[in-house]
């Protein structure tokens, strides 16, 4: 392994900050190319990091300059970590943000917006990098809070909209209240780490474990995965995920779907030495993933709108993965841990896949994204059908796609937490591991039946084009009006109905390839990406697993898995794939539930009236008080002077010589009558 | 240029300039503001001139980031019997290490004794910069340009005066003189309710500026006995305005003793709190920011209310540490009180200008609460308090960059929409790009993002917090989250949607961007490499702030300094090194 190689990792992030910077300053020029200079960064930077990918590193720590110091006992450094796990994260984001950022090329060609748009991408893209790189929890709190300001910018993109004005803000304050959990983590990991170094090496290795007691070990776990659950939408923190789809597509793509959201998924996976530490933070974490799989799932049952189909899919994957880290109690930590992570590499091509297939779709159907006013798209559309069903099967979990093999592993990981719970947690944790194994294997059946519905809907059935004189086109609702009329911006004169150019299809194909592949050739089969995950700082002080040598298969997991997937493929094909009565009557049948279901259970309603309600009332409480009480007090001081001095004493300042004198004379009276009488 | 000329200049050459503007006709205001830029840019320069001197080796051998102030004060020492002519600098190099004193009133032991080192130099740099943007920024004034350059040159005078004056009762003198001008100037030239914003404002800084004199005059006058030597006096028994001596004197031997100093201590509070201002002395500032022109706004905001904050670091707390020990939990609890009241009040404002002003109630809480996190007793590490009175300085520092920028930024839409009511606003990032980007850049700063100058203010004082009572520490952490409520809303108010009104709103003039242009690179700069103002300013922070406070702990937790005076002889007299 060349050592130069891996000393300037911190290529990776500087390629696309240049092309940002590129493309920021030379915007105007560059014109409708200015998108060459970003796609050009993240392209070298993904070569870079292929390149260290494919030479294995070991496991190494680089430090810059000291960034934040204090004398000598306040030193945070820019260190950088690359290892295994940083070097297959690099990877995959700026491989699948290359082929975001071709697609966008395409599909934001002739925004008016369009310099900025590529500019923020690449300012992503460095923020992304650097934080997987950052081998320091503080750098990656900044890294953690850059790649926020990105999505805020990037889902405020069309900020003409109020909807993404509001969806931007809201993005950004949830994850605020995920980042005071961070910032306390940190506070508290600074507070009682030996020598006070924030650095990954020194706080996960065995000796900084060691300096914890079981106390600080749950605390700074759970507010890690407060953290976490903020970035990678995890019940309760999940409603901004969903609006963020106001953002332009390739960004709900990259950011929203492969990139960003998985940071939280990252986070607690390199932190799993700590984690492990404490089982009740993993049961925590566990039931988190597993209530957020369910929920998020059966909300995408009945969602209409395509892209908020894949925000709520990705939200509920994002809930295995957390399942997946949660079920590494006692002798599965490995197995889970690198489960957990697989999910996470491998959703990443076929989500990005799902979402730009969207794109293509909404594109071609001039900013119409609602499934209800199209279909039978397949014949207009074949690459985009095809790319897409590619994609389905792999978020479905039918083998071999890639998605199989990630979620057999979360499912495997699962199986045996429940055996071995009890011993770990205590008695009855092992039903609970069991119920949520079970859940988690519903949350997959249902996982098939909305992307076969969101398929069938979009390319089977009679073909029909959206077209606002379309006597079938539903008044625009509330839901479509909140947002999407404004992703035609730029698709001015494009006609309805005609397969995406090559610039976008191209990297569909490329990612549906990935997504038919990655998870044969990373996969268990070949152990590549255990064997990277391996280099990770304390994944040895896991409890390794009994056997080993060679993947152990749980077949109970893979045949109820691939069954799960089967079946709810079938039943979204039976319900939608010819025109049917079904769904109609059995909406009508559960109605309550459907409503419940197609509301989103009301999670945002709730949190108004919760949360920004009393907040806001609270705030308008203290300006009020400012006003009226505070400073009125400050006035009736500033009025004592005049009280006292002109409305008490002045009268008495009359200036008339006898009233003077009478008083003189009654005072002198009064002194001698005292005197005469004491 | 020796050290006598340059303090000297850094206080005079504004007066100089306020006095010359007179002469100049009002027939040529152009002439009258170019000689204003000439005059306060020759001011910065000056400043830069006193940097440069500070990290460098001084003909003597010695530099003076290097050194404690005591050190280089003690170098100056004054030689003679008080109340005689002396002569200074006898006992000691005292060329080059950025320290002047020479009797002025002797009968009352009053010098003329100025002083920088890193806590002092900050600002002073601080206030060179926004002195001169907010020159600039003060072009567009049209209504008797004479009388408020002259005023507002010698508002900077004072100001310098009051960063280095080392003396209490010249202190004192520089910070009265602060306030007339700043009166005229938001009375003559504000908004239209300026007369009772100005009065506001004058009275309550009168009112808070009584506590110190009081406090001043207790520490000159409290009959302590004589403790050895310092400052040069054979036998030191108080009587004294130097706040080095005293500091000195205080920590070490605990002089004054426990009861006096708390009362010295909330005397020094009350005073300066007014000054910052904190949760319940900052009605004023509303007022005067909503009401003063856009210039003062910045110098006020940028520096005046530094000048509480460096009262609280220069004095309260060296002068009377065993006080400020007593009350810390309670100062420190104010602090996050008014972080949060501030932010609360602030998400509730509609007037643009308004809204800032609260959230620099919000972000001066960061200032109170960094210096109150003692913790130095028991087994705790003295030195997780400096990262407090770090945090608190760098606090000041950052604000200063980015509400000066804010109040620009309000002023430059002010200017052009005539309104700064939030709900009129809007869609101002498409009509105005350039303008837009450096909103939210100085916003976002403000805010406290990573890379950016707040956010490291906010790492060392909630971390000292923390080390200090965690409760506290997540309350205040926990704002950052209503810091981002209020900031993110009113940039999707001003900023973002689509804006039939304001179209045709011109972008940022030259003369606006080359002032953005300086606060948008140290916003960046102080937060990707805050070393460049730690790295000098630490050591000084150590030496004058953290060491004697600690030092008085222990002499306090040993029960040395009881309620009553002490003796103590047996400090050895200062010598010259």
């Amino acid at each position: 392994m060349s050592s130069a190689l891996i000393n300037n990792a911190w290529l990776v992030c500087v390629f696309p900050l240049i092309g940002a910077l590129v493309t920021a300053l030379a915007g105007r020029q560059l014109k409708q190319h200015a998108h060459w200079p970003v796609v050009v960064g993240i392209g070298v930077g993904f070569l870079y990091a292929f390149t260290l990918l494919l030479r294995t590193p070991e496991g190494k720590d680089l430090v810059a300059f000291s960034w934040l110091s204090v004398g000598d006992s306040l030193k945070v450094p820019i260190e950088l970590r690359v290892d295994g796990l940083s070097t297959m994260m690099l990877s995959m984001v700026t491989f699948v943000a290359t082929l975001v950022a071709i697609f966008a090329s395409g599909y934001m060609a002739g925004d008016p917006g369009y310099t900025r748009f590529f500019t923020l991408f690449g300012l992503f893209v460095f923020s992304m990098t650097g934080l997987v790189l950052s081998g320091n929890f503080l750098l990656t709190y900044a890294f953690w809070e850059g790649v926020g300001v990105c999505s805020y910018l990037l889902i405020g993109f069309w900020h003409e909209k109020p909807a993404a004005a509001a969806a931007a803000k809201k993005a950004f304050l949830v994850n605020r209240i995920g980042d005071v959990g961070f910032a306390l983590a940190i506070f508290w990991m600074w507070k009682v780490s030996a020598g006070h170094s924030l650095s990954y090496l020194s706080i996960l290795s065995h000796e900084g474990l060691a300096a914890l007691s079981e106390f600080d070990r749950t605390g700074i776990s759970l507010l890690l995965f407060w953290a976490a659950a903020a970035k990678s939408a995890q019940f309760p923190l999940y409603v901004w995920l969903p609006d963020a789809m106001e953002g332009p597509t390739p960004v709900s793509a990259l950011i929203h779907a492969a990139t960003m959201v998985t940071a939280g998924v990252y986070l607690i996976a390199r932190s799993s030495a700590l984690i492990v530490g404490s089982p009740t933070a993993q049961l925590v974490i566990c039931v988190t993933g597993c209530v957020t799989a369910l929920l998020a799932a059966l909300i995408a049952l009945t969602q209409t709108d395509l892209k908020r189909v894949m925000a709520y899919s990705t939200v509920s994957q994002l809930g295995f993965m957390f399942m997946g880290l949660g079920a590494g109690v006692g002798t599965v930590a490995q197995l889970a841990v690198v489960a957990a992570l697989f999910h996470l590499f491998t959703h990443a091509f076929f989500k990005a896949l799902l979402f730009l297939a969207s794109g293509s779709v909404m594109h071609a159907m001039g900013g119409v994204i609602d499934m209800r006013r199209f279909g039978g798209l397949w014949r207009r559309l074949p690459i985009t059908c095809a790319t897409f069903a590619l994609g389905g099967l792999a978020l479905a979990g039918i083998p071999p796609m890639a998605g199989f093999w990630s979620k057999d592993e979360i499912l495997t990981a699962l199986n045996k937490a429940s055996s071995v719970a009890n011993q770990q947690g205590g008695p009855g944790w092992g039903v609970v591991y069991g119920i949520i194994y079970w859940v988690a294997i519903l949350t997959a059946f249902m996982t098939a039946f909305y992307t076969g519905r969101a398929f069938f809907m979009t390319f089977f059935g009679p073909e029909k084009l959206p077209s606002p004189n379309d006597p079938e086109a539903e008044p625009v609702d509330a839901s479509h009006d909140n947002g999407h009329g404004h992703d035609d911006h730029g698709h001015a004169g494009h006609e309805v109905g005609h397969e995406s150019p090559a610039i976008m299809t191209y990297p569909l194909i490329v990612l549906a390839f990935c997504a038919v592949f990655v998870g044969m050739i990373f996969g268990p089969w070949t152990g590549w990406f255990e064997g990277q995950i391996e280099t990770m700082i304390g994944f040895h002080t896991l409890n390794p697993s009994e056997h080993h040598g060679g993947h152990e298969w749980d077949w109970l997991s893979i045949g109820v898995g691939t069954l799960a997937g089967l079946l709810g493929l079938g039943l979204s094909y039976l319900f939608y794939g010819q025109p049917s009565p079904i769904p109609g009557r059995l909406a009508k049948a559960i109605a309550p539930l459907y409503r419940l279901s197609l509301d989103k259970f009301r999670v945002d309603e709730f949190y108004g009236l919760l949360i920004v309600k009393p907040t806001t009332l609270l705030s308008k409480i203290a300006a009020f008080f400012d006003t009226n009480i505070i400073d009125n007090l400050v006035r009736l001081v500033a009025l004592m002077p005049r009280l006292f001095g002109r409305d008490l004493l002045a009268p008495y300042q009359n200036g008339l010589i006898q009233y003077y004198a009478a008083v003189t004379a009654f005072g002198v009276a009064g002194f001698l009558t005292i005197l005469l009488l004491f | 240029m020796s050290d006598d000329l340059l303090l000297s200049l850094l206080w005079s050459v504004p007066m100089a300039g306020s006095l010359l503007v007179l002469l100049i006709p009002k027939q040529f205001p152009g002439v009258i503001k170019w000689f204003s830029l000439v005059v306060t840019i020759l001011l910065f320069g000056l400043t830069l001139v006193a940097f440069t001197k500070f990290l460098s080796e001084s003909p003597s051998g010695d530099v003076p980031a290097a050194s404690s102030l005591r050190d280089r004060a003690a170098a100056n020492t004054l030689t003679g019997p008080v109340g005689d002519a002396v002569t200074v600098g006898e006992t000691g190099k005292a060329v080059g290490d950025l320290v002047v004193r020479h009797p002025w009133i002797p009968y009352f032991n009053i010098q003329y004794y100025l002083g920088l080192d890193g806590i002092s130099l900050s600002l002073v740099l601080l206030s060179g910069l926004v002195c001169m943007l907010s020159c600039l920024a003060s072009f567009s004034i049209e209504k008797n340009v004479k009388g408020y350059f002259s005023l507002y040159l010698l508002l900077t005078s004072s100001m310098m005066g009051v960063f280095l004056a080392l003396d209490m009762f010249l202190f004192y003198v520089f910070f009265e003189v602060m306030l007339l001008p700043m009166y005229f100037l938001i009375a003559i030239w504000g908004g239209e309710n300026r007369e009772y914003a100005a009065i506001k404002f004058l009275l309550y800084t009168l009112f808070g500026s009584v506590f110190i004199l009081v406090a001043i005059l207790i520490l000159f006058f409290w009959p302590g006995d004589s403790v050895g030597s310092f400052g040069g006096a054979a036998t030191w028994t108080a009587h004294s305005f130097d706040s080095i001596a005293v500091a000195q004197a205080v920590s070490e031997t605990g002089y004054y003793g426990r009861f006096i100093q708390q009362v010295v201590f909330l005397l020094f509070l009350t005073g300066f709190l007014v000054k910052l201002p904190s949760f319940p002395f900052h009605t004023w500032l509303p007022d005067a920011h909503v009401q003063a022109p856009t210039p003062i706004s910045m110098i006020l905001a940028g520096v005046l209310l530094k000048i509480g904050g460096y009262g609280l670091v220069r004095f309260a707390w060296p002068m009377a540490p065993a006080g400020a020990y007593d009350f810390s939990y309670y100062v420190a609890a104010l602090g996050v009180f008014s972080i949060l009241y501030g932010a609360l009040a602030a998400m509730a404002q509609t007037d643009f200008k308004k809204l800032v002003a609260y959230s620099s109630v919000s972000h001066m809480g960061y200032v109170t609460l960094g210096m109150a996190v003692m913790v130095i007793a028991g087994e705790s590490d003295p030195r997780y308090y400096a990262y407090g009175v770090n945090g608190a300085m760098f606090m000041m520092i950052a604000h200063g960059i980015t509400s000066t920028g804010m109040f620009f930024l309000v002023g430059v839409i002010y200017d052009r929409a005539h309104t700064r009511d939030l709900n009129k606003l809007g869609g101002l990032w498409n009509v105005m790009p350039i303008y837009g980007a450096v909103s939210f850049l100085i916003f976002f700063g403000s805010m406290g993002l990573p890379g950016l100058c707040g956010f490291v203010a906010e790492v060392f004082v909630i971390l000292a917090a923390f080390n200090y009572n965690p409760t506290l520490a997540v309350l205040a952490a926990a704002a950052v989250i209503l810091t981002a409520g209020y900031v993110l809303w009113t940039l999707q108010r001003v900023f973002l949607g689509r804006s039939e009104e304001h179209k045709g709103l011109p972008d940022l003039t030259t003369r606006e961007i080359i002032i953005s242009i300086p606060l948008v690179v140290l916003t960046i700069l102080l937060g990707v490499y805050p070393s460049v103002l730690l790295d000098w300013m630490n050591p000084s922070i150590i030496e004058g702030v953290v060491r004697p406070v600690t030092t008085a702990r222990a002499l306090t937790a040993a029960g040395k300094a009881a309620l009553t005076p002490i003796k103590t002889t047996a400090i050895a007299p200062q010598t010259a090194r």
